[in-house]
């Protein structure tokens, strides 16, 4: 490959440094994640840094990963890929910027003990604004750009449009608390604040799962599955579901009864989802593996497999009569691990192999790729230990806890085995993330240089 | 799928989610079973409850860290209740830093959990499951004045 030149490098370039932030704080993530799963199994351990320091930091830099890889990722693939010019090349450099600042005033907020004390977004309130500027810049730049496309927009184009559309509401929704009127009200503000997170784990996904299709496409060099009927129809299944399905978070909150049934008849449209995933394996799985040599595709199959291990439990997690159990417990945590290690990921670093050397211009060598591909078996291989020890100890929390014949404390003693392989698998994946992640940061150091 | 159709579709579901989002706002949350609970000095608590990031660790109505254990109905449970709060808020424990709070503080966190205990229940553990895998959450409706 010829290395690029001028403004087409510096066009690119800011790509790079959205991956290089987003791997980063994967690793950060990853370690504060550590931490806290040796404190949760061993009292005291890493005293001077507090479990209700180490899991904000975990979510907050995990969730950075995910947003700085696939908003890199989107930026990089717009103008090289779908035949537009980006509107603004300025824009994502304060884009960039202000990520990177917010996130390092998050850190030293969680460090210094000033929490806003939401879940998932437990820094104080006041720093949602530089988020929802930054996202405002991202959506304008990317409508601007897409609107000049004369072509028909593939589905992917939609679901970036959807996710970009819907986190930007989402995010607002999930800071009306700062108003008396939803904070007042216990039972509206959980509601509220479970609507909005539901959703906004839905918009997320529209940006990766598009970012899945994208890739697809473009290494089959094939745009008709992303433009197919099929492809829409499952988008505004996963619109409908995004919009409808979040109250399966909250069924034990005393609110209107109607939430929980829309929600409960929403999520079953989820087996359709995946009745069309067996469906696609039983039509394309001999021709994965054909391909299962190229590292983008052999990650987006292992999510492939993660996508139904998760679309089972969820659906199962949506009936009421299992969720009266599981509500509460590790059930839930395997869930949402098992999306975000599984799904997310493992889309997002097969995302990242294919965008890393097309920008770059250098390929992995064949010592970097036996490196990766070790590292793609140790960390699938440990996450499904880790995911099923989560599905054990959420059973048997469940199951105790209506039982009502032990404590807390006695219940967490019964579990604390599968918490300990939880803890050990932690290890695993982390190296099996390292493995992936050190060839891709030498391309980038090497690029940058 | 035609231009139109795809418009179409995204127009009613984006109209959908709006006028869903502001029932939800209103009816759909207009209950407050403990409301006359709900005071200034409850308030405080939640607030405070937030600043020291207690949901890292605890749950209300099952939601957010499981370190320790759900404190929707502390106060209620059998052998706990407001000393019992006030003992852990004042020393800490192995797995709970002290956050050295004052007694105003620790009566307001405990004016917040006493309102929470009234809105509802959480675990549910009195409960029937119908044939099509809703469930009857008895105890609910035992919560509030």
């Amino acid at each position: 490959m010829e290395p690029l030149t001028g403004k087409e490098k510096m066009k690119k370039e800011i790509s790079i440094y959205f991956i290089l932030f987003a791997i980063i704080a994967l690793i950060g993530g990853v370690i504060f994640g550590l931490i806290g799963a040796f404190q949760f199994i061993t009292p005291g351990f890493f005293d001077f840094i507090p479990f209700i320091k180490t899991r904000p930091l975990h979510v907050s830099m995990v969730i950075s990963w995910i947003f700085l890889s696939a908003i890199g990722g989107i930026y990089y693939y717009l103008p090289t890929c779908c035949n537009v010019t980006l509107y603004s090349d300025k824009l994502p450099r304060i884009h960039l910027w202000i990520f990177i600042l917010t996130g390092v005033i998050v850190i030293i907020s969680y460090l210094s003990g000033q929490f806003g004390g939401r879940e998932y977004w437990e820094f104080p309130p006041a720093l949602a604004i530089p988020i929802i500027i930054s996202w405002m810049l991202f959506g304008f730049n990317f409508f601007k750009t897409v609107f000049t496309r004369t072509e028909p927009w593939p589905v992917y184009i939609w679901m970036w449009g959807t996710g970009i559309f819907f986190f930007l509401f989402t995010y607002i929704e999930s800071n009306l608390w700062v108003f008396p009127y939803f904070r007042d009200n216990l039972v509206r503000d959980i509601t509220v604040q479970w609507k909005s997170n539901g959703s906004l784990v839905g918009s997320w996904n529209m940006l990766i799962y598009g970012t899945a299709i994208f890739l697809m496409d473009r290494i089959k060099n094939d745009d008709s599955i992303a433009k197919s009927r099929i492809a829409f129809i499952m988008y505004f299944l996963g619109l409908t579901n995004l919009i409808f399905n979040w109250a399966h978070h909250i069924y034990i909150v005393p609110n209107a009864l109607w939430i929980r049934y829309i929600a409960y008849g929403i999520s079953m449209t989820e087996l359709i989802i995946l009745g069309k995933i067996i469906w696609n394996w039983k039509a394309s799985l001999s021709k994965a593996l054909q391909d299962f040599h190229i590292l983008t595709i052999r990650f987006i199959v292992a999510s492939d497999v993660w996508i139904f291990l998760n679309l089972v439990l969820a659906i199962m997690l949506s009936i009421p009569a299992i969720n009266i159990f599981t509500h509460g417990t590790h059930l839930t945590v395997a869930h949402a691990m098992g999306s975000t290690i599984g799904i997310n990921t493992m889309i997002l670093i097969a995302s990242c192999l294919f965008l890393i050397p097309d920008i770059t211009r250098k390929q992995f060598n064949p010592f970097q790729s036996k490196i990766i591909s070790i590292g793609f078996w140790i960390m699938n291989i440990i996450l499904l230990f880790f995911w099923l020890a989560l599905v054990i100890a959420g059973y048997i929390k469940g199951y105790l806890v209506v039982q009502d014949k032990l404590i807390f404390q006695d219940i967490m003693l019964q579990i604390k085995p599968y918490l300990t392989i939880v803890a050990l698998s932690g290890i695993g994946i982390f190296a099996g993330l390292l493995m992936v992640f050190i060839p891709s940061l030498k391309l980038i150091k090497d690029y940058i240089r | 799928m035609r231009l139109n159709t795809k418009r179409f579709i995204s127009a009613i579901l984006i109209t959908s989610f709006f006028i869903y989002s502001i029932v939800i706002y209103t009816t759909g949350t207009s209950v407050d079973k403990g409301k006359n609970y709900n005071t200034a000095q409850s308030r405080k608590g939640k607030l405070l409850f937030q600043k020291k990031n207690c949901i890292a660790c605890h749950q209300i109505y099952g939601l957010g860290g499981y370190m320790g254990p759900d404190l929707t109905n502390v106060i209620s449970a059998p052998g706990k209740g407001p000393v019992y709060i006030k003992a852990f808020l004042q020393n800490g424990t192995v797995r709970m830093p002290n956050f050295h709070l004052t007694e105003t503080e620790k009566d307001e966190i405990v004016a917040f959990l006493t309102y929470a205990d009234k809105t509802g229940v959480s675990p549910v553990k009195k409960f029937e499951i119908n044939y099509d895998g809703t469930v009857n959450w008895k105890g609910k409706d035992e919560k509030g004045d």
